[in-house]
């Protein structure tokens, strides 16, 4: 059986010569077909894995950028859900985590660790970045935030850029509190901020006592310098030097400067 | 040039070549279709559409498994139709990665029935071919890139450096030689030669009716023995050719 005839006498307008030398031009185009390097389905689709954590069952994603989601207490439908929803991306499984994350949870400072934060605004990238700055163990307003990120007036929208916040945990909106010293909302409940800050060493019973009696800065009459009360300058002041101050006018007028670690407010004011 | 019909891959004898005879006598109305049917594009249809079943039925289980299992089936066919219509490495694999992420937000967005009636990869090329050219018409605003041959095809990480220099020489060519064919007939030949695609499949793709894509195929492959078959400059020879084809010096 020929089917070089067959084809021929089916379809007289593409058979005899020209399909002889399409079949050999045929065969040198298909040699041209290649595979794409292993990289390219990274470009596309994110990771998903379940890593040790501060809190119970933390999943993360993340892509051949960096870390972009990470959730705590979901299973791993609700994960892949608001993951699907907020970032419209494959979701797939990955053999282990990505170097630097499981120290990074456990120190609670980021290392080296990539974040991929594509898709958040610039405001909001902003916001986050200040809030990373954060050092464990102590604690900032959201004015201070809003400060940081150049938007001062901006303090409900920092709350809402902070409760956007695709990587907590890594950025550490847990230490981000309410002015009046109250420790305010998160992302994974109240009672997980709470208990993140107490790992840390934050005294929060002392944050809530200083809160109740209206202090909101600390300053030691010997350097005449006013702090956030968990700066690590505020703490090793000595009761006997410790001065409160409900604001950082009143501390201006009693002769202090603001601390230029934990910048309660700017230095030089205009 | 002349070819026995043993060397043809049409004609090739393959164990298909048992296959019903019916797919081949007569004319009748389905001959584009029929044209297609002989054994080893028959064989070819059977795995396509095998693969085509196992997608769709992985995409209806879970939408980001069954992803990985259509990036799995295709993406030779996508990135080496994105190569080949392009002509970049690097500029194939963010048009691969663009198709395919389009490919996983509107997957997200159909219900059951529509992904149960999916022909992933006539679909996932469209998809492809859309993105090449509206990068083709925004690449029109933008200063244009240096030559081709500058921008040689990276080695493939996967393949052995004798197998690259080989692909290289016998490839480099052509491929070029294919970025002078006008974009329709680019588009076809890549689809029907390199994904080897059926022409029906080739017509959806491109939204044109089957005996337009199967002309434009047949144009192509035309042009691109015309293009061959052009006198070469001399190895002294400075002056080129064609003046508006920048690289195009075969």
């Amino acid at each position: 059986m020929n089917h070089h005839h067959d084809n021929t006498a089916l379809n007289p307008t593409t058979g005899g010569p020209e399909s002889e030398l399409t079949g050999e031009l045929a065969g040198e185009l298909a040699g041209l077909a290649v595979e794409p390097p292993p990289s390219l389905l990274d470009r596309v689709a994110a990771r998903r894995v379940h890593v040790p954590g501060p809190l119970e069952s933390v999943q993360v994603a993340f892509t051949d950028q960096g870390v972009a989601f990470l959730r705590a207490g979901m299973d791993d439908a609700e994960f892949a859900a608001e993951f699907r929803a907020r970032f419209a991306r494959p979701l797939l499984p990955a053999a282990r985590p990505p170097a630097g994350l499981v120290p990074a949870l456990r120190t609670g400072r980021l290392g080296g660790l990539r974040l991929d934060l594509r898709g958040l605004s610039g405001f909001e990238a902003d916001v986050l970045r200040a809030a990373a700055a954060i050092p464990r163990g102590q604690t900032r307003p959201y004015a201070w935030v809003a400060r940081q990120a150049g938007r001062p007036k901006a303090v409900r929208a920092v709350g809402s850029a902070l409760g956007r916040n695709p990587v907590p945990l890594l950025i550490p909106c847990h230490r981000v509190t309410r002015s009046d010293g109250t420790l305010g909302e998160y992302v994974f409940g109240a009672a997980a901020k709470e208990r993140l800050l107490r790992a840390e060493d934050v005294d929060v019973d002392a944050a809530a006592d200083l809160a109740r009696r209206g202090v909101r800065l600390v300053g030691s009459d010997t350097t005449g310098i006013v702090c956030y009360p968990t700066c690590g300058d505020a703490r090793r002041i000595t009761a006997a030097h410790r001065r409160g101050f409900g604001d950082l006018a009143a501390a201006r007028a009693a002769g202090y400067r603001p601390c230029e670690r934990c910048r309660p407010g700017d230095p030089h004011p205009a | 040039m002349t070819v026995t019909d043993e060397e043809l891959p049409r004609t090739r004898p393959g164990p298909a070549d048992d296959g019903p005879a019916d797919d081949r006598d007569g004319g009748g109305p389905q001959d584009a279709a029929a044209m297609d049917a002989v054994p080893a594009d028959q064989a070819a249809a059977d795995e396509a559409a095998e693969a085509a079943a196992r997608v769709v039925a992985a995409l209806s289980r879970d939408l980001d498994a069954g992803f990985e299992a259509m990036y799995e089936a295709y993406r030779g066919a996508v990135f080496s139709t994105a190569l080949r219509l392009c002509g970049r490495w690097a500029e194939a694999e963010d048009l691969s990665a663009e198709a395919f992420l389009r490919a996983y937000r509107a997957l997200c967005g159909y219900g059951p029935a529509r992904i149960e009636e999916l022909r992933p990869r006539a679909w996932l090329l469209t998809i492809l071919t859309n993105v090449w050219r509206n990068a083709v018409r925004s690449a029109v605003r933008r200063p244009p890139p240096g030559p081709l041959e500058d921008a040689p095809d990276p080695p493939d990480p996967g393949e052995g450096v004798e197998d690259a220099a080989a692909r290289h020489e016998t490839g480099r060519e052509l491929a070029a030689l294919l970025s002078e064919l006008p974009q329709a007939q680019r588009a076809a030949v890549v689809l029907r030669h390199v994904a080897g695609l059926p022409v029906a499949e080739i017509a959806v793709v491109l939204g044109v009716p089957e005996g337009t894509a199967k002309s434009h195929v047949s144009r192509g492959l035309s042009r691109l023995r015309a293009l061959r078959a052009r006198p070469r400059p001399g190895p002294g020879d400075t002056e080129p050719q064609h003046l508006d084809q920048r690289g195009g010096t075969p």
